[in-house]
């Protein structure tokens, strides 16, 4: 695997101890390459929250390797020691909800996380408005989040998770609150943004509608996955 | 990097400028009841100010004559004239009562002054607004002008009716009563003054006493009923010091040679802000303390109100990697938001609802400014709740399940 993307290897997590304790996670294998968007499937109490929060570096495994493109963020217990820039600067996230802050302009919403990185205001917004423009929200910029439309938050949230041009996206469940034609159009763009920022996308779902547009999909049953070829339909 | 807390406050705008505005209005009473206790002290200070006198002569072994009744016979200053060091004695009584103003009555502290001029007997009002200085030995009288009386205006104290010659201001007891000054000798007669069934009754009783109505001492009933008539009571003397002299030597003197209690200003602060309004101090004292724990309260629970409402904001924020100190410094920034506010608005309430009040309320720009960072610091530990619970989301709360 190049430069970029995520490879996680025997990845287990352990909840309580001795007779209480409970392997959610019970040594999963995954690989996500630059540019590619894969599907995480599975059904309630499968492990996905606990395998998408470890690969989130929210809470920390029990045992396994988990390394995100050169750098290995976890190894059988030792984990690197900034979690919170790890994920400001190599992980974007996109939730179900959009979850944008309400006080802040769409603009603002996504420059944040270079601000929160250093990045001088105006180079932070320079760098959302390219983002806006690419998702075609950029009309938008000034509207507050609850002036825009359930598809127009999800691709505001979606340039706040690509702003920092993390090596990895993590989508959960984005296309649930949205019809048809609006969630194949998030799958459409997520497509894009991984070609063109290189970028490996992990798409935790249940939509019947988008599943078969992945090239491969990994399901997930009992802590363990299983890696399969998807159908890699084109998008309707 | 953008202002969260700043952008929080416009976004919610309607929110904090109405729970300042109701917080500023707290503030303005906790600053008017400072300035309620400031007023006492300057009320105090005014009285001490304005008797002109360097020291204060009383009945021995009272705090007399503010805090506690004092009374002295009306030669005793003669002979604190001769004393070393004195330059000038007059004596002085005050009585507070009710003054009729032609329907109703205003409560006054009428003092009468020894008969002499402006400067050279203590006990004056030391300057007029209006009019002029008593002049006659009797039924005139000089009036501050918060007693409402206007020049010429006749008010009656007991049966006798003085005419207002003279106005004055910020003459005034130590409870802020307006001052009246009328001549002394009618001011004793006040004092004693009974009504007819009285002196009718006082009269009967003398003569059926054996001891004052003798058959054989003619004049001695007449005598002992002319006495019971008069008052020859001051409750103080006010002496001023030659130059040069110390007040505590003299007062020693005084004290030593004509076993009487006197009182140097010193002295007579401590008796007027240590024990005249010091329960009064301790009841503002404890508003005080009241109203600033309901500012807290009232500010840790808007503050925490404002932050369960972005919860999962918050935990998004944690998520993607925004620093513990950022967070916290957002919602400390917008409880000393709700503090400024409120505190401009309580300081414009008190400054213009000030006048109104019946009591002088006298508003000190350091405590103004003692309230304002006493106010930052209510608003500071006030969030710290909220702040605790906001950094105890965790940001897996963002990610579903």
């Amino acid at each position: 695997m190049s430069g970029r993307g995520i490879r996680i290897e025997g990845l287990r997590k352990r909840y309580g101890e001795g007779d209480t304790a409970f392997d959610a996670l019970k040594g999963v294998d995954m690989q996500v390459a630059p540019g590619e968007v894969v599907g995480l499937i599975g059904p309630s109490g499968s492990g996905k929250s606990t395998l998408l929060k470890c690969l989130g570096a929210v809470i920390d495994p029990t045992a396994g390797r988990m390394t995100l493109g050169d750098e290995v963020i976890y190894d059988d217990g030792w984990k690197v020691r900034d979690l919170r820039a790890l994920r400001r600067d190599k992980i974007g996230f996109v939730f179900q909800a959009p979850y944008l802050i309400p006080f802040l302009d769409v603009t603002d919403n996504v420059a944040l996380l270079p601000m929160l990185a250093g990045v001088s205001n105006e180079e932070s917004r320079a760098k959302a408005l390219e983002l806006l423009t690419a998702l075609d929200v950029h009309h938008r910029a000034r509207a507050m989040p609850s002036q825009l439309s359930g598809g127009e938050q999800q691709r505001v949230a979606i340039a706040r998770g690509l702003v920092n041009r993390p090596p990895v996206i993590l989508a959960d469940e984005p296309t649930a609150p949205l019809d048809s034609e609006r969630a194949m159009a998030v799958i459409r763009i997520l497509n894009d943004m991984a070609q063109k920022f290189e970028t490996a996308i992990i798409v935790v779902t249940h939509d019947e509608k988008i599943i078969p547009t992945f090239k491969r999909i990994y399901h997930i049953r009992d802590g363990v996955t299983d890696e399969e070829a998807g159908e890699g339909r084109e998008f309707a | 990097m953008i202002s969260l807390a700043g952008r929080d406050i416009l976004h919610a705008w309607g929110k904090f400028v109405f729970t300042g505005i109701g917080l500023g209005l707290l503030i303005g009473v906790t600053l008017i009841m400072a300035g309620v206790y400031r007023g006492m002290v300057d009320d105090g200070m005014a009285l001490l100010d304005n008797s002109g006198a360097d020291l204060w002569v009383v009945q021995k072994n009272t705090l007399g004559p503010y805090a506690e009744s004092s009374s002295l016979n009306d030669d005793v200053y003669r002979t604190i004239l001769a004393m070393p060091g004195v330059a000038r004695a007059a004596n002085v009584t005050y009585l507070t009562m009710q003054v009729r103003k032609g329907e109703s009555d205003v409560r006054t502290m009428v003092v009468g002054i020894a008969p002499g001029a402006l400067g050279a007997t203590p006990g004056w009002p030391p300057y007029l607004v209006a009019g002029r200085q008593i002049t006659r030995a009797h039924y005139e009288a000089v009036a501050d002008i918060a007693t409402g009386f206007k020049l010429g205006d006749r008010l009656s104290i007991r049966r006798n009716h003085y005419e207002v010659v003279g106005l004055t201001r910020r003459m005034v007891s130590s409870s802020g009563d307006p001052m009246v000054f009328i001549p002394l000798k009618d001011a004793q007669e006040a004092q004693f003054l009974k009504d007819n069934d009285a002196i009718w009754q006082s009269r009967r009783r003398t003569e059926a006493n054996p001891a004052f109505n003798r058959p054989g001492v003619p004049g001695l009933l007449d005598a002992v009923i002319a006495s019971q008539s008069t008052n020859a009571f001051v409750n103080a003397v006010l002496v001023t010091l030659q130059p040069g002299h110390a007040p505590d030597e003299v007062a020693e003197s005084i004290r030593r040679w004509k076993r009487l209690t006197v009182y140097t200003r010193a002295q007579m602060e401590d008796i007027l802000v240590g024990k005249l309004i010091a329960t009064s101090a301790k009841q503002i004292g404890m508003f005080l303390v009241i109203l600033a724990v309901v500012s807290a309260a009232i500010v840790a629970f808007i503050i925490y109100s404002l932050t369960m409402d972005k919860i999962r904001e918050i935990a998004v924020l944690k998520l993607i990697g925004t620093r513990n100190r950022t967070i916290a410094a957002m919602i400390m920034q917008q409880a000393l938001a709700l503090g400024v506010i409120g505190f401009v608005v309580g300081k414009i309430t008190a400054t213009f609802s000030a006048p109104l009040f019946p009591k002088y309320v006298l508003l000190m720009p350091l405590d103004s400014i003692a309230g304002f960072f006493a106010v930052l610091v209510i608003c500071v530990l006030a969030s710290l709740v909220a702040i605790r619970m906001a950094l105890k989301v965790d940001p897996a709360e963002a990610i579903g399940g």
